[in-house]
């Protein structure tokens, strides 16, 4: 494929085609930065992708005990489904499962959204009757008597539907060690940029799909043109230099944040340069015709 | 740009009703038209022209220089962002009912300050009467919204059958504090007498000093409670002594018994 090169590091013309989502997400505080993390991993486990776990989700960031509502340490965990009422459920369900459970933690709303979802109102019942509701300028919230004292929750939380799923980086190095050197430090960069999530173990993908199957009744399959052991005897997508394929993959609360994410994510490949990280960078697309968001890589390079 | 004024002439001959003399209510009129407005509350005529000078200045932002006891219903039914301010006491019923917006005394407020207000964030600089943001007789819940906060002593029954919102009485507070409470949070931080929290159905009264608590409360241990914590910052920039106290270890003593139950009284520990 005829590309760009910065840096060494070939930029494929190509553009990342992402969809719209509803985006939400709670805040999470604890007695210490350990058991807030601790809450929001279990709340965003097993959340990768929405067509395996109901929705996906991540941690956003960390948040310093000044900027919480309580002034305990906090992280800030997103959540994004295919339609709101999913992600009411999803966000519900690992709430009441994860969350209220996690010794020491307290939720509240975090996510500015045209919609609410009730998440407080919905656990509140586990109080069985000893929940206790306190208002404070405007924002009400539950007490709710736990085994460790009381279990802190918002009533409601915003949910947005102008979220982004699905921007996406296709970054191919000559072998594994390359391709994550490369990879992590795009993700590492990623994650410095607020209202994103990379949903995927450590944020990286490394079974990137295609659209259909040969097999009947499957959605999806593996992206053959894009793996390196195929190279040659399928329709390949890959250069010889290329031993290797990561692939990374971002939701985020606006398309604003998604294109900022892609654009911190290339400049971390592209600085690392070709010799120690990534010899080319694409990105995933359907040909343009699923999704109405489309990020080119041309337009995000440092 | 200048609030509305109206300057004291002279103490009224009688009590006045001023609920008349929200801005929403002022929009529109001229001067002559607002100088006309009949606030007397007997058979004798008073119109605010006889108690008041005025001069013109922003609508949304009333000041009241020179106050009254006599000075009734100030600020009744007063919407979201608009304000009041009055340099001196005020009658009855100051901000009865108002739904927002923000009502500032310097003096002291008489009887039902804050009665059945719904959204107003009202502080009064001296003492409040008796019954603060109590309902009047035959309405069956007080207070139920905004935040109330008094820099003097507040009479007796301060935050009877409080519904909703926040009360911060800084001086003493009278008998039976917290008197048939509902829900909503009371944070009193002088002396406290009488049977505090008395009938407390499921609200929370704060008190600096512990006071003899009634044996139909029950000593539940202390905890550190989040709630407080996020109480603590929210009400700081009203009250750093009430905000002081949120973020201490609590003692918590669970009531009224004697009704619902599901109240309390938390004190430092």
């Amino acid at each position: 494929m005829q590309g760009i090169i910065r840096n060494g590091v070939r930029i494929d013309e190509s553009f990342a085609e992402a969809f719209p989502m509803s985006g939400t997400g709670i805040l999470i505080t604890g007695p210490n930065a350990k058991w807030a993390m601790i809450a929001a991993k279990t709340m965003t486990g097993f959340a990768t992708s929405v067509i395996g776990c109901g929705c996906e989700a991540g941690v956003d960031c960390e948040v310093s005990p000044d900027e919480t509502p309580d002034g305990r340490p906090g992280v800030r965990a997103l959540l994004f489904a295919m339609s709101s009422k999913d992600a009411e459920k999803q966000l519900v369900n690992r709430l009441g499962q994860c969350v209220l459970t996690c010794p020491g933690s307290a939720v509240y709303s975090t996510v500015k959204g045209e919609f609410e979802i009730k998440v407080g109102d919905a656990v509140r019942q586990f109080g069985d009757k000893w929940q206790m509701s306190k208002a404070i300028d405007g924002r009400r919230f539950w007490r709710i008597p736990v085994m460790d004292g009381e279990f802190f929750c918002e009533s409601k939380v915003g949910l947005t539907k102008k979220s982004v799923g699905g921007g996406n980086l296709l970054v191919m190095g000559a072998d594994w060690e390359s391709t994550m050197r490369a990879t992590e430090a795009a993700v590492a960069a990623i994650d410095a940029v607020p209202d994103v999530i990379q949903p995927f173990p450590g944020g990286i993908v490394r079974s990137g799909s295609k659209v259909g199957s040969q097999y009947k009744g499957m959605g999806a399959s593996t992206n053959d043109a894009y793996c390196p052991t195929l190279r040659g005897v399928t329709k390949s997508a890959l250069d010889p230099d290329v031993g290797c394929v990561l692939e990374i993959v971002i939701d985020g609360l606006t398309d604003a944040a998604v294109s900022a994410a892609m654009r911190a994510g290339l400049k971390a490949i592209i600085e690392m340069g070709p010799e120690k990280g990534a010899k080319r960078v694409g990105a995933g697309n359907y040909g343009g015709k699923l999704g109405p968001f489309h990020y080119h890589l041309k337009d995000l390079l440092p | 740009m200048k609030p509305f004024t109206f300057t004291l002439r002279q103490e009224p001959p009688q009590r006045v009703d001023l609920s008349a003399l929200t801005p929403d209510r002022l929009a529109g009129k001229s001067l002559a038209d607002i100088e006309k407005i009949e606030i007397g509350t007997t058979r004798a005529s008073t119109k605010v022209g006889d108690v008041f000078k005025l001069a013109e200045g922003d609508l949304k932002n009333v000041r009241y220089e020179g106050g009254s006891a006599r000075f009734d219903l100030i600020g009744a039914k007063l919407l979201p962002d608009f304000a009041i301010h009055v340099e001196g006491d005020v009658g009855l019923q100051l901000g009865r009912l108002a739904k927002g917006g923000t009502i500032t005394v310097s003096g002291s407020a008489g009887a039902y300050a804050a009665s059945g207000n719904e959204g107003a964030h009202i502080e009064i600089k001296g003492d409040a009467g008796e019954l603060l943001a109590a309902p009047l007789a035959g309405e069956l819940a007080g207070m139920s919204g905004g935040r109330v906060v008094v820099r003097g002593k507040a009479g007796a029954r301060a935050g009877d059958r409080l519904r909703r919102g926040i009360l911060i009485i800084e001086g003493d507070a009278g008998e039976d504090l917290g008197s048939r409470l509902i829900a909503g949070t009371i944070v009193a931080l002088g002396k406290t007498t009488g049977r505090v929290g008395y009938l407390n159905k499921r609200g929370s009264l704060v008190l600096a000093k512990r006071p003899e608590i009634g044996p139909t409360y029950i000593d539940c241990g202390a905890h550190v409670l989040t709630f407080a914590r996020l109480f603590a910052r929210g009400l700081k920039a009203d009250s750093e002594a009430a905000a002081a106290v949120l973020s201490a270890k609590l003692q918590r003593y669970g009531g009224d018994t004697a009704v619902y139950g599901k109240g309390e009284i938390l004190t430092p520990a």
